[in-house]
């Protein structure tokens, strides 16, 4: 689609998730898309996704198993442009009180937390279009309705980090930014024209 | 509460979108992928395909079908019919589904769910439950007991106890199908949603009767956070941006701006 030569994407692949809407959200891009699970790969990688489904103990092991956790830290602190989705933005947290004990890959300084019980009207899961907010200076994420699937949140803005948030049984994050660095809770790839918009600015970035 | 999400349904057999009344008369309504791709500019705010014969002739659900509608479609997929045990969910969900709807296997085998979880995640995991009133007390289980075959078979289950134990057990969405008013067109069962409502926290998609946009405001108001039809939209009555703008008139929350990618 775009003028320039067509820019590759790596996908991280530790396990049998589902990538296909991943994959082919950047192929209706022009982009060209390979999957890894390979430590060099991964710190290579020009564009890197992380991206998550399930649950976090589960992943961390298919990270740990893959030797990958050195790799993604090393990528995400000297600013590589890398895209977390949904449990893969949670990754790049400390921890989540889904799996207590279980490290993250600590990038973002907090914990992923449950949604409160008792909240009466919310539905947990949070299934389905919400719209974020991004700070002043976010550069990638937009303002709009994006899909969330999801159990666990962050709440705390991290320091460094360009918070994006929205409001679901209280505020949360949405999306945190540094640079080309992007981590959503929700999924840009099911996101329809308005996800489009956000990858296309994170392939530019 | 979000925004409640509009699904229009693809009901396919042989590859093709096919739509019965109450699951018999099925008739030839088009292509799944063009029919999704076009249902998303509309508006949809998600999609559910289900292969509607393919539990009752024991075939798995056309994986091509669903990679097909993957490739159109950047709005969720949930995919369901025919969904034997684990192993198809993996393969339907490696094809593109984001969700897979299982019904028959959990009746079952209950541990599915609770395997489908561990595995996905519970936001893939939807139980599918198609409901026959059968005369009792509404809203108790003696209201509603749950077919399965496409509605061919009964398994002396309560639909509301079906329900809880689904939840209980890992599924992240209930797919509630009243029998009765399916392709009837004179609305969503409201006492079946109100019931289900009452036991379960996770996010319900209100199916069969649809014919309007206050059928579907109706269903909101009894618990539902999804609606979803089929008729409606394959037969021209309604878009899914003429559903929505009706909605927004009834008060009903939707998505807006789905036109325009960006806000400012």
């Amino acid at each position: 689609m775009r003028e320039a030569a067509a820019p590759t994407v790596t996908v991280v692949r530790t396990s049998t998730a589902n990538l296909a809407s991943v994959l082919t959200g950047f192929e209706r891009l022009g982009c060209r898309v390979r999957t890894t699970a390979d430590p060099h790969k991964v710190t290579s990688a020009d564009r890197l996704v992380l991206p998550g489904v399930g649950a976090f103990a589960a992943a961390r092991r298919a990270i740990d198993a893959h030797d990958l956790a050195d790799a993604l830290c090393d990528r995400l602190e000297r600013g590589r442009p890398t895209l977390g989705i949904c449990l893969g933005m949670q990754l790049m947290a400390s921890g989540s009180e889904e799996a207590p004990g279980v490290p993250g890959l600590g990038v973002l300084d907090c914990v992923a937390g449950n949604y409160e019980s008792g909240d009466e009207g919310w539905r947990v899961p949070q299934m389905g279009w919400n719209l974020v907010a991004p700070d002043e200076g976010c550069e990638i994420v937009p303002r709009g309705y994006a899909y969330f699937a999801n159990s666990y949140r962050l709440t705390t803005a991290p320091d460094g980090w360009r918070p994006v948030w929205c409001e679901y049984a209280g505020r949360f994050l949405a999306a945190v930014e540094r640079g080309p660095v992007v981590g959503c809770q929700f999924h840009p790839e099911l996101s329809g024209g308005y996800g489009r918009a956000l990858l296309t600015r994170w392939l530019e970035a | 509460m979000l925004p409640v999400r509009i699904i229009p349904c693809l009901d396919v057999r042989d590859g093709r979108v096919v739509k019965g009344v109450k699951f018999r008369g099925l008739r030839d309504q088009g292509d799944p992928a063009e029919l999704a791709r076009a249902y998303e500019e509309q508006g949809a705010d998600e999609v559910v395909v289900l292969d509607v014969t393919a539990t009752t002739e024991a075939r798995g659900t056309r994986l091509d079908t669903v990679a097909a509608v993957r490739a159109r479609l950047s709005v969720p997929l949930t995919v369901g019919g025919g969904i034997g045990g684990i192993e198809d969910a993996a393969a339907l969900l490696e094809a593109g589904a984001d969700k897979v709807a299982v019904n028959t296997a959990a009746l079952r085998r209950p541990e599915l769910l609770s395997e489908l979880a561990a595995r996905f995640g519970s936001q893939c995991v939807v139980v599918s439950i198609d409901a026959l009133g059968c005369g009792g007390a509404p809203g108790g289980d003696g209201g509603y007991e749950v077919v399965v075959r496409s509605g061919t078979e009964r398994v002396a289950r309560g639909a509301i106890a079906w329900a809880r134990e689904a939840v209980e057990r890992g599924a992240g969405e209930i797919l509630l199908t009243s029998i009765d008013r399916d392709g009837t067109r004179s609305g969503y069962e409201l006492t079946l949603l109100r019931a289900v409502r009452s036991v379960v926290r996770v996010p319900i998609v209100a199916s069969g009767g649809a014919d309007s946009p206050a059928h579907m405001a109706d269903a909101v108001g009894a618990g539902a956070d999804a609606v979803l039809a089929a008729s409606i939209f394959h037969q021209g009555n309604w878009t899914v941006e003429g559903v929505k703008e009706a909605l927004a008139r009834l008060e009903v929350s939707v998505r807006p701006g789905y036109r325009e990618a960006v806000s400012a």
